[in-house]
This record gives structure tokens, C-alpha cells and sequence, in this order.
């Protein structure tokens, strides 16, 4: 390469190379000696995550590049999806204080994995290449496996942990294993070299199917699609709460990015081989999620079966193709990190200790004794079940629109059918809180840091409803930007 | 007063009042605030109805913003000669339901009142709204306080009720959130109500979006077979809750089929129109029928509520003048005597506590003034002629049977039910030696009970004996509908 270029690599990767620095920077102020400096590890985490946001606007109104030899793409999609991994991180990092303190785990190096995490997810929304997307979705299940064990003395914590591995690593095999017959088919792992590549080859081939198979079946093993969601309840309920939030906002993100640009922007030439089958998982997942999650009694297993059905409605969007279902997931995405992230620092408010469970009776009497916070919970919860004005409400609207746009009117109502089921349990815990007396009255002291991360959440999730011009602007241009 | 967005304003005061609730000390603060805005709000709807041009057809006191302009989503108001009605009877049913909770609601005052105050803005909004997306997310959000006044404040059963109600009426929508987007790419990417109702549509997607929204308008009205959710949402919900949910949310599917189905989709309209004949005929029986099994005040007049929303849909898919003015004029009198029955039912029950009718008796020697405007309500809602229920129902008659004879029959024997279960009603609770449940005192209306009962009553003989006012504002509105309910000529 020559030097120019080397520096503009640099340059296009300095998001992602300030959260790697960040990291690096907080593991080793970690090793300090005393618990007391740990909160500032967080101050600089979230810090470091704006300078990188920062950069990332900046580099958005540039033109769109690939760099690193074409590894590594820096377009309007990416960074549109970057800001809602830096912003989906940053409020787990805000709302992890109180919780860490309550399960006494306060530890620098949370932070560190945690950004460690982050930069692996946004390798993947920036990759080029497949052995690239590798890499990052590496970095980031790793960092996210030992976040999942983070509460070391609690049984399912590390439970989960293990079976994560364990899971993680037999779908990372397919992944790689789809990689090497892509590369043994066309010689290259660069994604727009394989599209050349294949569009000189006989689509039909059954090497060619089994491929795109198995790179798709690694893939929504992350987004916890049907058949390949097992994992998501288990290890949702086990994990430390906000890495349960971490994990549905920030790691659904990356990999659906992922999933976006091979199967949308690059490899379309490969449609009529995943067509069939994503559409038959995308009702699988949608109706898995929203009926399991009908019967559950801990918060978080609820949440896990609606992280599903959540997924089920973005592989809709993936579905529906064409600029609209294109931006529709990028909104999608960015709303669900909102509502999401906003009904866990509840979640974590109402934490009385992880040994003891989420129960959803936990929200019992809340407007008796806490209306404020009753009342934001309410908006999360009625936006994760998509009525208006909330955000969630548009995401699904936008969704529906261009599945109706592309001729898929039997699937969207079948999406609002299921809407409509999973309605019934965000509706209970509603119920909970405002119809029933709460058991003992809670105690519940909100921090600066999570109020912050309350207000955020609320008024994201708001004005996505409310006014989602802008929004809706920016995702589409990114949109039509990588289609371009 | 041309510049100022008076829709707007109807809209948002409640909204503002909602707004600081919230910050009033004391019980009664919050009742009288809540009561002012709402009052203010329905002279608001008043000075709309005198200021409104009765000559016109078009939509008038029309307002357009920009919300989404790359889906060409708009902020779009304006009322015709039917909506403007419609919004009267909300503002005016508004106040009244701030007056019969004044006491009956003692629990989380604030709370209430702010549902109420929400609630109010979103009806008033649904029947101003001229852009599709905007009906679409009033009338879903309205479902919110409305969950929360039966949840929070509804009988033992509230909670199974509230849960059957939002669910019913959810699913609904969501069918008609898809229906509404199959048109938005017919008729040319806009979600302008009138530039939808200008555009026409083949025959096969009509047919596909007009299921669609029948599903949902009918689960609002409600129309047999799915009518269950509103016998148990009726019982439970407190009475503030039963006069809203009878007075205008029930109007709610019907103005949908009037606004959207026969304007938008009159191929379809017409072709369906046996099956939507044969639901009303079937409602207006089997609603009587099951009305005159019932031993529970509030049930019996929540299944009248489903026969008597029958002659609605009836009277709508006659495609007829009579039928259809008819229909309408049902629809508002409904709301009315529907309405003040839930009332007087709510204040029997704070007396008692108890809407068992066997074990009432005598009322009218007991507590006069109560008896009699008690009775007064019944006859109407029985369509006694000399009130406005007579209208409605004889004009909507005389629709069907130029159309269909049996379902014209059906519609008399509805009638003929009607009266046997309203009349029986009448004779346990009113005549007969006095009886009342042991352990009240039955006491006459209080002046704040009056003061609800009144403007009802206004209407009641107001409608009945010189509806004139009422039909000439309605009139061209109507006209200009029957124009577009010519069918395209797209048909098979």
C-alpha cells in the first residue's frame, strides 16, 4: 500500500481505533489498586464513545470508501449503524453502576471488555470482507462471553456463560465453514470480489446453496432467528441485566448489519437461494417469539422471547428489500435500542439482587409508589408493543409499509397478527404496575447516570414517534446511499 | 376568527389541561379544573357548530401541516356536516363524565382525570383527522386511557375485561393499519383522506382492504359475531367509562365504515353489502334477544347497545338516502340515550350498589325527578316517537325495506324486542310497590346529577320533536357522500 492510502485507512478505521485505545486504556487504569476509581473508568469510557461518535458524524458526510485494500467500508450505512452501537453501549455503561454495586462486582475491567465488545460489533458493521466480519464478530462474542460470566459467584450466571460459549462457538463454525466454501467457489473473501465472482457462476450450484446456508445459518444464530434460538432465553435471563441489554441492543445490531450487507447490498445475486428460507424463519421467529414469550414469569426470559419476535419483524424488513425495507431495519434498529435499553434500566432499578431472580411480579403497585418511573415504563412497554405515538409504533409502521410496497401483504398480516399476541404480555406488566398494590413498598434510588440514560430512552423513543422526520431522512439516505 | 386553527385548539386544550393536572393539590381542584377545560372545550365545539357554514358539503375549519413529508404524512384537519356533529356529542358527553365521577371516583382522582382529559382529545381528534396516518394513531392511543379507566377503576372483573377489550381492539387495527397501507400505494402515496377518496381502486384490492377494515370497524361498533368484548368491558368499567365507551367510541367503527369503506371502497361496499346487511340484521335480533335475558342493568343496555348499533350498519349499506340519514342520526342519538342510561345506571348503583333489576321497584314514587327522566331516557332509546330515537330507527326502516325486505322485518322485530325489553325494564324498576336493594337509601337527584341529566334531555326532545336544524347541516354532507358511493363501474 502506499502512504497515502495507509493514511487514509487510518483515518476512515479512527473510530474504531479510539475504542480500542479506550480499552486498552481502561484495563490498565483497572489495575489500580481500590474500587473508588472505577466510576471514572466509566466517565472515560462513555467519554471516548462520544469522541468516536464524533469522528463517525464526521466521517459520514465524507463519501462513501472502502479501505484496507477494500476490506473495510466506511459509507453512510455503517455509520448510521455505528451511532446506534455507541449509542446502545452508552447507556449500558451508564445504568451498569448500580447494578454492578448491588451484585458487589465493580470491576475496571467490565468497562474494558465492554468497549472491547463494541469495537468488534462495529468491525462488523464496517467490514468488507468476510474473513473481516469474522474477526469483529469474534471480538465481540468473546468480550460478550466473559461479560455474561461477570457475576462469578452466582450459579447461572456462569451457566450461561458456558452454554453461550459453547453455542457461540459451534455457530461461529458454520459461519467459517460457509467462509472457506465461498472462498474455495470464488477465490476471494472481499465481498465485492465474490459478487463478481458468482455473478459468472451457475446459481444453482448445490456447493453454492450449502454456502450461503451455512454462512446464514452462523449469522442468525446471533440474531436468535428460529430454528437457531435456543440460547437467547437461557443466557438472557442468566447474564448480568444490562449485558442482558447490551446483548439484544447492541449485538443484534451488529449482526444484523452483517446480514444486511451480504444479503442486501453485495451478495443479492444469491437471492433465490435464501429467499425462501428466510421468509419461512421470519414467520418461524415471529410467531416462536410472541407466543413463548406469552407464558414466561421472570422479566427477562419475557424479554429474551420478545428480542425474538422483535428479530422475526426486522428479518421482515430484510425481506421486504429495496431502499424502504433497507431503512426500515436501520430504524427499527435504532428505535428498539431506545425502548430496550430504557425498560432495563427499570428493570435494573427494580433489582433486588441476581440471585434472586427478575420475577415480573416485581413491577407490582409500581405507579403506587414510584408514578414517574411507572409511567416512563409504561411508554418502553407500549412502544415495544407498537402503539402509537411511540417509536416502536413507527419502526413496525415503516416495516409494514415496505412489505406492503414489495407485494407482501400475506406476511404483513401475519406480522400484525402476532403484534397483536404480543401485545397481551407487555400489557401484563402495564397491568402489574398500575392495577395491582405493590407487595412491600420498593425503596428505589435513581442515580444521575440512570436518569440520564432514563430521559434518553424516553425521549428517543418519543420523538421517533412523534416527529420521526429526521430520522426517517437520515436512514433513508443511508439507505439509498449503499443501494447506489 | 378564519386564521386561528380552532380544531387545533379543540384538540389540544384537553391536552394542555392533561398537562397540568398533574400539578393541582386536592381532590377537588383537579374535578373543577378538569371540569372547566372540558366545559370550555364544548363551548369551543359550540361556537364550531354555529360558525359552521350548513350550505357546504366541503370540509370546512380545514388546517394542514407537514409531519412526514417523505411519506406525505400530514397533520390534516376538518370537519363536514356529519363529523361536526359527532364532535359535539364528545365535548358534551366529556363534561358530563367529569360530573358523574365526581364522587364515584375517589381513588387516584388525578390520574383519572387526566385519562379523561386524553381521552377526549383523541375522539375529538379521530373525527377532525383528514390524514389517514393521523386517525390511525388516535384512534389506537385511545385504547391507552381507555385500558387504564377500566383497569384501574372498573369492577371485580376489571382486569379480564380490560385485557379482552384492548386485545379485541388491537387486533382489529392492526388489520386496518394494513389495509390503510395497501391503499397509501393505490391511490397514489398519500395518506390524504380526500385525495384517497378522489382516486379509485380495482375491484379485487377494494374488496381485500375493505376486510380488512371491516374487521376493525367492527369490532369497534360492535358487530355480531364479535361483539363479546363489550357486554364484559360495559359491567366493569366505571360509569364515566360506559358513557365514553357507548357514547362515542362505539360511534367510532360506524363513522369508520362512512368515512373510509363506502367513500373509498364503493365496489366493494356494494358488492359486500348482503353480508354487511345480514350482520345488522343479525345484531339487531340476537343483541335484543340476549338483551332480554339479562338480569344486570348495565349488561341489558350493552347489548341494546349492539342491537341498536345494528340499525347503524343497516341503515349505511341501504345505499339509500333514508337509510343512510337514518344511520346517522341513529349513530348521534344513540350516543344521547345510550349515554344517559349509563348514567342513571352509575348513579342508581352509587346509591345501591347494586344493578340487579329484580331488585328494584317503585322508582318513580320514590324518587320522582329520577324516575321520570329515568323513563324518559328508556322511551327514547325505545324510539318513541316525540323523541329522537324515532327518527333514526323509522327512517333507516324505511331505507331497508326499499332494499330488502327481510332484513326490513328483522329491523321491525328488532324494534318490537327492543320495546319488549326496554318496557319490561321500565315496568320492575319504575312502577310497582317501592322496593330497593336492602341496605340503601334511595335519595333524589342532587343538582350536580341534574346538571348532567339536563342537556341530554335537551337533546332528547330537542331531536325528537324539530330535528330540523340537525338534518339541514347534515344534508349536503350526506349528499356529497351518496355521489361518492356511486359504484366506479370497476366491478367484476
Amino acid at each position: 500500500m502506499e502512504m497515502t492510502s495507509v493514511t487514509a485507512s487510518i483515518l476512515a478505521s479512527g473510530p474504531e481505533i479510539i475504542i480500542i485505545l479506550a480499552a486498552c486504556t481502561v484495563l490498565m487504569l483497572s489495575l489500580l489498586p481500590g474500587p473508588g476509581h472505577v466510576r471514572w473508568l466509566a466517565g472515560i469510557s462513555v467519554l471516548m464513545i462520544a469522541l468516536a461518535a464524533g469522528m463517525s458524524w464526521g466521517l459520514a458526510s465524507g463519501s462513501p470508501q472502502t479501505v484496507y485494500s477494500g476490506m473495510f467500508a466506511v459509507d453512510p450505512f455503517s455509520s448510521f449503524l455505528k451511532m446506534v452501537l455507541y449509542l446502545g453501549t452508552a447507556l449500558t455503561i451508564l445504568m451498569s453502576g448500580g447494578y454492578l454495586a448491588t451484585e458487589r462486582a465493580v470491576k475496571g475491567e467490565y468497562y474494558a471488555l465492554l468497549l472491547c465488545a463494541l469495537a468488534g460489533a462495529m468491525i462488523m458493521v464496517s467490514g468488507n470482507d468476510l474473513v473481516i466480519i469474522y474477526v469483529g464478530l469474534e471480538l465481540q462474542a468473546l468480550s460478550v462471553y466473559v461479560l455474561v460470566g461477570f457475576l462469578k459467584t452466582h450459579g447461572r450466571s456462569n451457566e450461561s456463560a458456558l452454554k453461550y460459549v459453547i453455542l457461540g462457538a459451534f455457530s461461529s463454525g458454520l459461519l467459517l465453514f460457509g467462509l472457506s466454501l465461498f472462498y474455495g467457489l470464488a477465490g476471494t473473501t472481499q465481498l465485492q470480489g465474490l459478487q463478481a465472482a458468482l455473478a459468472a457462476q451457475d446459481i444453482s450450484s448445490p456447493l453454492l446453496t450449502l454456502a450461503a446456508l451455512f454462512l446464514l445459518s452462523g449469522l442468525l444464530f446471533k440474531v436468535g432467528a428460529v430454528p437457531f434460538h435456543m440460547w437467547v432465553p437461557d443466557i438472557y435471563e442468566g447474564a448480568p441485566s444490562p449485558i442482558t441489554a447490551f446483548m439484544a441492543a447492541v449485538g443484534k445490531t451488529a449482526a444484523f448489519a452483517v446480514l444486511l450487507r451480504i444479503l442486501m447490498l453485495d451478495l443479492v445475486a444469491l437471492e433465490a437461494v435464501w429467499r425462501a428460507s428466510v421468509v419461512a424463519m421470519a414467520v418461524l421467529t415471529l410467531g416462536l417469539g410472541s407466543l413463548a414469550a406469552l407464558v414466561q414469569q421472570n422479566i427477562k426470559r419475557m424479554l429474551a422471547y420478545s428480542s425474538i419476535a422483535h428479530a422475526g419483524f426486522l428479518m421482515l424488513g430484510l425481506i421486504a428489500g429495496g431502499t424502504g425495507g433497507l431503512a426500515s431495519v436501520m430504524l427499527y434498529l435504532l428505535i428498539y435500542t431506545f425502548m430496550t435499553l430504557g425498560l432495563f434500566a427499570v428493570i435494573i432499578l427494580l433489582n433486588k439482587g441476581a440471585d434472586l431472580g427478575e420475577p415480573i411480579s416485581a413491577f407490582a403497585g409500581l405507579a403506587r409508589s414510584h408514578a414517574g418511573l411507572a409511567a416512563m415504563a409504561l411508554v418502553f412497554l407500549f412502544s415495544l408493543a407498537g402503539i402509537p405515538p411511540t417509536g416502536g409504533f413507527f419502526a413496525k409502521f415503516y416495516v409494514l409499509m415496505a412489505l406492503i410496497e414489495a407485494g407482501h401483504a400475506a406476511l404483513a398480516v401475519i406480522a400484525v397478527l402476532f403484534s397483536a399476541t404480543a401485545a397481551w404480555f407487555y400489557l401484563r406488566i402495564i397491568m402489574l404496575m398500575y392495577m395491582q398494590e405493590p407487595a412491600e413498598p420498593a425503596k428505589i434510588r435513581i442515580s444521575p447516570a440512570v436518569r440520564l440514560v432514563l430521559l434518553t430512552a424516553l425521549a428517543g423513543t418519543l420523538l421517533t414517534g412523534v416527529l420521526p422526520t429526521w430520522f426517517l431522512g437520515v436512514a433513508q439516505a443511508a439507505a439509498a446511499a449503499g443501494l447506489g | 376568527m378564519n386564521g386561528l386553527p380552532v380544531l387545533s385548539i379543540l384538540i389540544l386544550l384537553p391536552v394542555a389541561g392533561a398537562a397540568v393536572v398533574p400539578f393541582l393539590r386536592g381532590r377537588d381542584a383537579v374535578r373543577w379544573f378538569t371540569l372547566l377545560v372540558l366545559l370550555a372545550d364544548f363551548l369551543l365545539a359550540v361556537w364550531i357548530l354555529a360558525a359552521f357554514d350548513p350550505a357546504s358539503a366541503a370540509m370546512q375549519f380545514r388546517e394542514a401541516r407537514i409531519w412526514v413529508p417523505a411519506l406525505n404524512m400530514g397533520y390534516r384537519l376538518g370537519i363536514d356536516g356529519i363529523s361536526v356533529w359527532f364532535v359535539l356529542l364528545t365535548t358534551l358527553l366529556g363534561w358530563i363524565c367529569v360530573l358523574a365521577s365526581w364522587r364515584a371516583i375517589a381513588e387516584r382522582v388525578k390520574e383519572f382525570m387526566t385519562c379523561l382529559l386524553a381521552i377526549q382529545a383523541m375522539m375529538v381528534g379521530v373525527f377532525c383527522a383528514l390524514d389517514l396516518v393521523l386517525f390511525y394513531v388516535l384512534w389506537e392511543v385511545m385504547l391507552v386511557p381507555m385500558y387504564l379507566i377500566i383497569g384501574i377503576w372498573g369492577g371485580g372483573n376489571r382486569i379480564y375485561a380490560a385485557f379482552k377489550f384492548f386485545l379485541y381492539t388491537l387486533a382489529g387495527s392492526l388489520l386496518f393499519l394494513v389495509g390503510l397501507l395497501a391503499l397509501y400505494f393505490a391511490g397514489g402515496r398519500t395518506f390524504d383522506m380526500l385525495a384517497l377518496m378522489a382516486a379509485e381502486y380495482p375491484f379485487r384490492l377494494q374488496v381485500w382492504v375493505f376486510l380488512a377494515f371491516l374487521v376493525a370497524f367492527a369490532v369497534k361498533v360492535p358487530m355480531v359475531p364479535v361483539h363479546t368484548w363489550l357486554p364484559d368491558a360495559h359491567v366493569q368499567a366505571p360509569t364515566a367509562g360506559s358513557i365514553i365507551l357507548a357514547g362515542v367510541l362505539l360511534k367510532m367503527g360506524a363513522y369508520g365504515f362512512l368515512r373510509f369503506s363506502l367513500p373509498m371502497l364503493p365496489d366493494a361496499s356494494q358488492y359486500l353489502a348482503p353480508l354487511m346487511i345480514t350482520l345488522s340484521a343479525a345484531a339487531i335480533v340476537y343483541g335484543g334477544l340476549l338483551a332480554l335475558a339479562q338480569n344486570d342493568i348495565k349488561k341489558l343496555i350493552a347489548y341494546s347497545s349492539v342491537s341498536h348499533m345494528g340499525f347503524v350498519t343497516l341503515g349505511l349499506f341501504t345505499f339509500e338516502v333514508n337509510g343512510m340519514s337514518g344511520a346517522v342520526i341513529q349513530m348521534f342519538n344513540h350516543g344521547i340515550s345510550t349515554g344517559a342510561l349509563f348514567l342513571f345506571v352509575g348513579l342508581i348503583y352509587e346509591r345501591t350498589h347494586s344493578r340487579e333489576i329484580a331488585a328494584y321497584g317503585g322508582m318513580i314514587k320514590a324518587v320522582p325527578v329520577f324516575g321520570i327522566l329515568f323513563a324518559a331516557f328508556l322511551l327514547a332509546s325505545m324510539a318513541v316517537p316525540g323523541t329522537n330515537g324515532f327518527i333514526g330507527e323509522i327512517l333507516v326502516l324505511a331505507g331497508t325495506f326499499g332494499v330488502s325486505g327481510w332484513a326490513g322485518t328483522a329491523g321491525v322485530l328488532g324494534a318490537l324486542i327492543g320495546a319488549a325489553y326496554l318496557l319490561g325494564l321500565y315496568r320492575q324498576m319504575l312502577l310497582g310497590p317501592v322496593k330497593v336493594p336492602e341496605g340503601s337509601v334511595m335519595q333524589d337527584l342532587r343538582h350536580r346529577e341534574l346538571a348532567c341529566a339536563a342537556p341530554l334531555l335537551l337533546f332528547v326532545f330537542w331531536f325528537g320533536l324539530y330535528p330540523k336544524p340537525f338534518l339541514s347541516i347534515l344534508q349536503p354532507s350526506l349528499d356529497h357522500l351518496m355521489t361518492q358511493i356511486v359504484p366506479t363501474g370497476t366491478a367484476q
